[in-house]
């Protein structure tokens, strides 16, 4: 039988866990002493060494970012927590922040000595309301105590930790969007080079990372890298919280060490596809990963090598699942209709390719399209990717690709026939 | 909601309440610009009014000291500012695809069939208005509301029925 693991989520099934005085019975801010009591290098080894990738979509890995912060420079150094937790299918961050927000402080607090930053800023979705007063209400508590603040440890560091709102944008999860808002502009993501770790936040250097990315530190300086890299695999170590949406009986957040079968996953977790259905695909990593058929599910496991080997992504580890009952055609269009309303803007071939995109999506659910509208809906996915700033408009054409590709038969079936020649049908428009 | 290039007068000057007040100048100290004030403070005139208007935006900007055309720039670009007046209730309705999956658009289809409302809409009484929005983080507990801030998870037509019965 498959075990949850308990990193992240040792104190969510404790009552009242997210008060300063429940958290600490149960562990919390243990690591303080030998945090101020280590060199700063030596945590960002420790990282290094526990394989710690982020958690926020890329996997990168954490130290090694941590890493490319330039050294010597008079500047300040800021950590930007990204909350903004707004990609489909996804919901995991929210438990951090609302069941046990103090074991994300104490990440923020680890960070900021490694990468000898003093002010951190945790970037949250504006709709987040009752979890937002939670973490105010820790940051608060955390204060008081002088846990965060003026004077910190033995050290006396200091530690200011600021919440700021999004205000209903996905596009502000991504990094350098998500620095323009902090900085009161619109979340139109910058081009790189420069990296944030470079030139971030108010032009200093910056480091981002994901809320589980920042709440895995106080487990690996408690219990060393070595014991991290116990749970999962090789190449993706430690536990990730799985959320598992769509159609299965027990829809949820599980925290599970990586490598697992995806399948045996959603069966003996989720409780397998609802209502005695058959599966007809499975989305592994939010809505951006292309989908899997139930073929390519079954031997694909939940981690980030299987899952390229499988053409998609891990993503956030947030599981959508796919009944048979599913129109295809149909979550095209509710895709990409997302990711059209998402776009910045400032890119035309995501501004307009994902808006033409989503009319001829909505063409052939209407039954009205033909063969050609089919391909050049195909070709658009080419010919997007890879031509803008950031990735939103990839993250759109890829699993469009994904479905139109493996499920073509269902798009076929809703076409209607070609006229005979352009001829004849541009002749009956003038008419 | 429907369109959001167009900013609505209300003929009246704007101003923080106290307690608004207060919590700007808080804020202001946690940045090292002014002007990453623009959404904290928009935030803040959305909590005292329900709403922004055009006069707020004015407000904002010389609170700040920026021009009105870049607090405007951001309060159209941000989705969750409603630039004209929201119902008593403002219901938000998640779109996105695992409450899709689960069964959102019976919830939409029960507000356009019983309530004659329709997203970007309120009701004649401006009780209820509708809005649907992208995912809500809440996909494992879908199909989900937020009604005023609140989040209402797994939620049915007979679910919503209830609820709205519980309104005054
Ligand atoms: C369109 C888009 C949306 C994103 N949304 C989020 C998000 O909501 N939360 C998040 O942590 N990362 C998000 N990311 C990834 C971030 O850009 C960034 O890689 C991440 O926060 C880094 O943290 P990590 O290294 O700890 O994962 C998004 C990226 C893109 C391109
Ligand atoms: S790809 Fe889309 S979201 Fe990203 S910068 Fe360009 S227009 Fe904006
Ligand atoms: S899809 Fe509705 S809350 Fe995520």
């Amino acid at each position: 039988m498959m075990q949850e693991a308990k990193i992240l989520s040792a104190k969510f099934a404790i009552k009242n866990s997210n008060k300063l005085t429940v958290a600490k019975k149960h562990g919390a801010y243990q690591t303080l002493d030998k945090l101020f009591s280590s060199k700063q290098g030596d945590v960002i080894e420790i990282v290094k060494n526990s394989g710690l990738r982020g958690r926020g979509g890329a996997g990168f890995p954490t130290g090694m970012k941590w890493s490319f912060l330039p050294k010597g420079l008079d500047k300040p150094v800021y950590l930007a927590v990204n909350a903004d937790e707004s990609e489909p299918g996804t919901f995991k961050d929210r438990y951090i922040l609302a069941q046990d927000p103090h074991l994300l402080i104490e990440g923020i607090i680890i960070a900021c000595y490694a990468i000898n930053s003093h002010d951190a800023y945790i970037y949250i979705r504006g709709e987040y309301t009752t979890q937002r007063t939670i973490l105010q209400n820790a940051i608060d508590e955390a204060c008081k105590a002088g846990l965060i603040g003026e004077k910190v440890g033995k050290q006396n560091y200091r530690i200011n930790i600021t919440i700021h709102r999004g205000a209903g944008a996905y596009i502000c999860g991504e990094e350098t969007a998500l620095l323009e808002s902090i900085e009161g502009k619109k979340g139109q993501p910058r081009s790189k080079p420069p990296f944030p770790a470079v030139e971030g936040l108010y032009a200093c250097p910056t480091i981002i990372n994901n809320v589980q990315s920042i709440a895995s530190l106080p487990w690996i300086i408690q219990n060393g890298a070595m014991a991290y890299k116990r749970y999962g695999i090789e190449s993706a170590t430690g536990t990730h919280l799985f959320g598992i949406s769509g159609h299965v009986e027990k829809p949820g957040v599980y925290e599970l060490p990586f490598g697992l079968p995806l399948l045996d996953v959603i069966n003996e977790m989720a409780g397998g596809v609802w209502k005695g259905r058959k599966l007809k695909g499975v989305i592994p990593g939010g809505s951006s990963c292309p989908v899997l058929t139930p073929e390519e599910a079954a031997t694909a496991t939940l981690d980030y090598a299987s899952m390229a080997e499988h053409k998609t992504m891990f993503g956030s580890g947030g599981i959508v699942v796919l009944d048979e009952t599913v129109s295809m055609p149909e979550l095209a269009v509710n895709l990409t209709q997302f990711y059209h309303h998402e776009s910045c803007g400032q890119c035309t071939p995501c501004r307009e390719g994902l808006g033409w995109m989503e009319k001829i999506l909505k063409k052939i659910v209407a039954g009205e399209a033909t063969m050609r509208d089919l391909n050049l809906v195909r070709e658009l996915c080419d010919n997007i990717e890879g031509k803008t700033v950031c990735v939103l408009a990839a993250a759109c054409t890829m699993p469009i690709r994904a479905l139109l590709d493996k499920y073509r038969d269902e798009f076929e079936a809703l076409l209607k026939p070609e006229p005979t020649d352009a001829v004849t049908e541009a002749s009956a428009e003038q008419e | 909601m429907s369109d959001r290039s167009k900013l609505i007068a209300t003929g009246k000057p704007f101003k923080f309440d106290k307690k608004r007040d207060t919590e700007f100048e808080q804020l202001v100290k946690r940045y090292p610009s002014r002007e990453s004030m623009v959404l904290p403070a928009l935030w803040l005139v959305q909590e005292q009014e329900s709403w922004v208007c055009q006069e707020a935006i004015g407000y904002i900007a010389d609170r700040i000291g920026t021009f009105a055309s870049k607090v405007y720039e951001v309060a159209t670009f941000y989705s969750m500012f409603n630039l004209h007046p929201v119902g008593k209730y403002h219901i938000c309705v998640c779109r996105t695809l695992s409450c899709w999956l689960r069964g959102k658009q019976d919830i939409v289809n029960y507000f356009r069939d019983e309530l004659n409302l329709t997203p970007g809409k309120a009701t004649e009484d401006k009780k209820f208005s509708l809005e649907e929005v992208e995912c809500l983080g809440h996909c494992g507990s879908a199909p989900v509301l937020q009604i005023n801030g609140e989040f209402y998870e797994n939620m049915d037509v007979d679910k919503v029925k209830k609820l709205l019965a519980t309104f005054k």
